[in-house]
């Protein structure tokens, strides 16, 4: 007997049920008719309408960042297609695991300018992992497969499937393959054992250890092993604004983030220890500053990486190591327990003496207001901080906001922390928040953001109204594009162009229009009060404008182009 | 220091513009490519010569491994290996010259495809310091057209790249 012919539209349906896929974002036009059509008939997947393409992209990459699942999201052809590139970029530099399905012409009417079409697969080609053009309803199961298998082995990342309508249209059986086997793609696994016993053995004659790291044991689910490890080998532990959450910040053996605007003792303690261990992190500009001033005679350097050309491409390393941080790690505290040798506790002590006396700078301290004073932002993360038991899982959009959220609230979990690291896309804020609430409902989520990055995506008021995401907005508006206005005032004579934010909406209002409860505080005694007051309205989305003090700046920093012990500290200006 | 490249690809749709796109991205340097089907039409080989230090290098064949169409890269300077370019070209060739070229082009073993009473069409084959030196050989004036394919490279001896 003959199987059952299904449509590409059916198949692409019955795909995502095999994937176990929840959510869809997505937002409908010609291109996807039929897919939708098969959307509104089926019961295995909630689809969820965003207000802009982009919003869509960013809420199945918070989704997945903050579960361990795969976000999808479903775009039509053309501008639907160039709106999402923007959300596409952003995971593909964060290596977040996602498929992108897009609409495109039919086949026959590709190449000829068609209404709505673009060369999807060109334009996305260099922030993918992968994409593929399906001209054939046959290979379509197949390449579903391949998709969701390549976005989330490896280092993960993006993957987009690009489907003429008539290819959701056309008929054929169905069969979702079982397994996928790739002759080109076979991401390498354990870890070469030789390289870990070597590396094993400098972490325990180590005098300065130090472990850096990143959003790779986040990715892969390491930070139990991370946190084992660490604490065998007595060192200090640092994380990368991606990798926040992977070790426990109220860990004692915890230094704080490093890089640009880390802290002095991470930062100084890179550059001092005699070994460092860098797991799942990249060495990248904001993190290590000009890799000359990072050199240091002497230093080993092992570094664990999914990626081989994250090894050695910005800073060369003694001990390179790929495969997946969980095994390598896994690895690396076997042998340690097999080891006769142990840490050497007398050169630690005195590691941590040195530490301690950078700690002593005490380089997050900011001047507190008096309760009728002006707000200062960095307070009201603290309080956030306080208000949330410190287990919120709290999105960010970009600038000086970010990183106050990053240095004020110590993520003692993974997936907590949802921002963007790579890009730095502002307007990732609230599309963040909403991907992370209907990945875990129960849990509070709160999106600290500046009233520049809000008004990037702010359409998605909206669409939290429809699917009642009763996320916190912490909007920390200090009346300029603050982190610009920060490198003006430091690096370009006071000259503020184009960074103040004129003619601002009431975000009060603006909230309540949209169905949602705006709130104003202005004085820093009010914060605490209001903070709790919002957490209260648990069903409700809360949109609280901070009016904050507009002078306060990030610090410490490193000025572009300078080494990471090179920083500005607050006390030094 | 420049550096032969032999690719194994899977021969599909988009494939070269992936190798491409890598290269123009990431500012690295392409001086010759050629790409045709293999033995086994699934797949394509792909001969990139290009420069750079040994770091880049090194990133140029990480990026090109992580390539998902991508199935093996080799650097066939890295051991002996055969090199071969053809080029075709078209050289003025009439009265005194027509002799003098007709010599040169016996001296570099090359081959005369194309005659008229006043040009040759020569093909030659070599790798490509070879093909540089007909033409530094050869009267400037005399060329008016080339056209060459990049080189393409394979290992010597029991070298073979293969899946």
């Amino acid at each position: 007997m003959s199987q059952q012919q299904l449509s590409g539209a059916e198949i692409l349906i019955r795909c995502l049920a095999e994937e176990k896929v929840e959510f869809v974002f997505g937002y409908p036009g010609g291109a996807v008719l039929n897919i939708y059509d098969e959307i509104f008939k089926q019961d295995k997947f909630k689809h969820v309408l965003v207000r802009h393409e982009q919003a869509a992209v960013h809420a199945a990459d918070a989704y997945s960042r903050s579960s361990q699942k795969i976000g999808v999201c479903l775009v039509t052809s053309g501008p639907g297609v160039t709106n999402a590139v923007t959300g596409i970029a952003t995971a593909y530099m964060d290596s977040i695991p996602m498929v992108v399905i897009s609409g495109q012409v039919p086949t026959h009417a590709i190449g000829q300018d068609a209404f709505q079409e673009c060369d999807t697969v060109g334009i996305t080609r260099p922030c993918v992992k992968h994409n593929f053009l399906v001209k054939d309803v046959k290979d379509l199961a197949a390449t579903l497969k391949k998709a969701f298998y390549i976005a989330s082995t490896g280092r993960p990342g993006p993957v987009l499937v690009d489907i003429p309508k008539d290819v959701t249209a056309n008929k054929c059986a169905f069969e979702y393959p079982k397994e996928i086997t790739m002759r080109s793609y076979n991401p390498s696994g354990k870890g070469h054992s030789g390289q870990i016993k070597k590396a094993v053995q400098l972490l325990l004659e180590a005098k300065r250890p130090m472990i850096y790291a990143g959003g790779g044991v986040v990715l892969n689910d390491a930070s139990v092993q991370l946190t084992k490890l660490v604490r065998m080998l007595g060192s200090p532990c640092t994380n990368t604004l991606m990798g926040l959450g992977g070790f426990p910040a109220s860990d004692p053996q915890f230094v704080g983030m490093l890089g640009m605007h880390g802290t002095y003792e991470a930062n100084m303690a890179m550059q001092d220890c005699d070994v460092l261990l860098a797991v799942g992190a990249r060495f990248d500009d904001r993190v290590i500053g000009n890799p000359g001033h990072f050199f240091r005679d002497g230093r080993k350097i092992i570094h664990i990486d999914i990626d081989p050309s994250s090894i050695s491409k910005r800073v060369k390393v003694d001990v390179p190591i790929v495969g997946y941080v969980r095994d390598v790690l896994d690895e690396m505290i076997s042998q340690i327990h097999a080891s006769e040798k142990k840490p050497d506790a007398a050169a630690l002590t005195s590691w941590w003496t040195t530490i301690k006396g950078w700690q002593s700078k005490k380089c997050l301290n900011f001047k507190p207001s008096k309760p009728d004073g002006r707000i200062k932002p960095q307070a009201v993360v603290q309080a956030l901080w306080k208000a949330t038991g410190g287990d919120a899982i709290i999105t960010s959009d970009v600038g000086q906001h970010q990183m106050w959220a990053a240095q004020y609230y110590p993520f003692d979990k993974p997936r907590r922390w949802i921002n963007s690291g790579g890009l730095g896309t502002m307007g990732v804020g609230i599309p963040y928040a909403m991907g992370a609430q209907l990945a875990n409902p129960d849990a509070t989520v709160a999106c600290i953001t500046g009233e520049g990055s809000v008004q990037m995506c702010i359409q998605e008021l909206s669409t939290c109204k429809q699917y009642h995401i009763p996320m916190k907005i912490i909007n920390l508006n200090n009346r300029s594009l603050g982190m610009v206005r920060q490198w003006q005032e430091f690096f370009y004579g006071n000259r503020y162009a184009e960074s103040y934010m004129d003619a601002l909406p009431d975000f009060v209002k603006l909230a309540e229009a949209y169905g949602h409860v705006g709130m104003k505080i202005e004085k820093a005694g009010d914060v605490d009060g209001a903070l709790r007051e919002a957490l209260a309205l648990k069903d409700r989305l809360v949109f609280m404008v901070f009016i904050t003090d507009e002078t306060e700046n990030v610090f410490p920093m490193i000025p572009g182009g300078k080494g990471l012990s090179e920083m500005i500290l607050a006390e030094e200006l | 220091m420049r550096h032969i490249l032999s690719i194994l690809i899977e021969n599909e749709a988009g494939a070269l513009a992936r190798v491409v796109g890598l290269f123009a991205a990431r500012a690295y340097n392409i001086d010759s490519l050629s790409v045709a089907t293999t033995e086994d039409t699934t797949m394509s080989r792909m001969t990139i010569v290009t420069h750079g230090s040994d770091d880049v290098i090194e990133q140029i064949t990480k990026q090109l491994n992580k390539l998902i169409e991508v199935v093996k890269v080799v650097d066939l300077t890295d051991g002996n290996h055969i090199e071969r370019e053809l080029m075709l070209v078209k050289v003025r060739a009439a009265g005194k010259d027509r002799d003098e070229m007709k010599r040169m082009v016996d001296i570099f073993r090359g081959r005369i495809l194309d005659v008229t009473d006043k040009s040759y069409t020569i093909e030659l084959t070599g790798d490509s310091d070879k093909l540089d030196a007909f033409i530094a050989a050869i009267e400037p004036g005399t060329i008016l057209e080339t056209v060459r394919t990049g080189a393409s490279g394979i290992g010597r001896g029991e070298r073979i790249l293969k899946i």
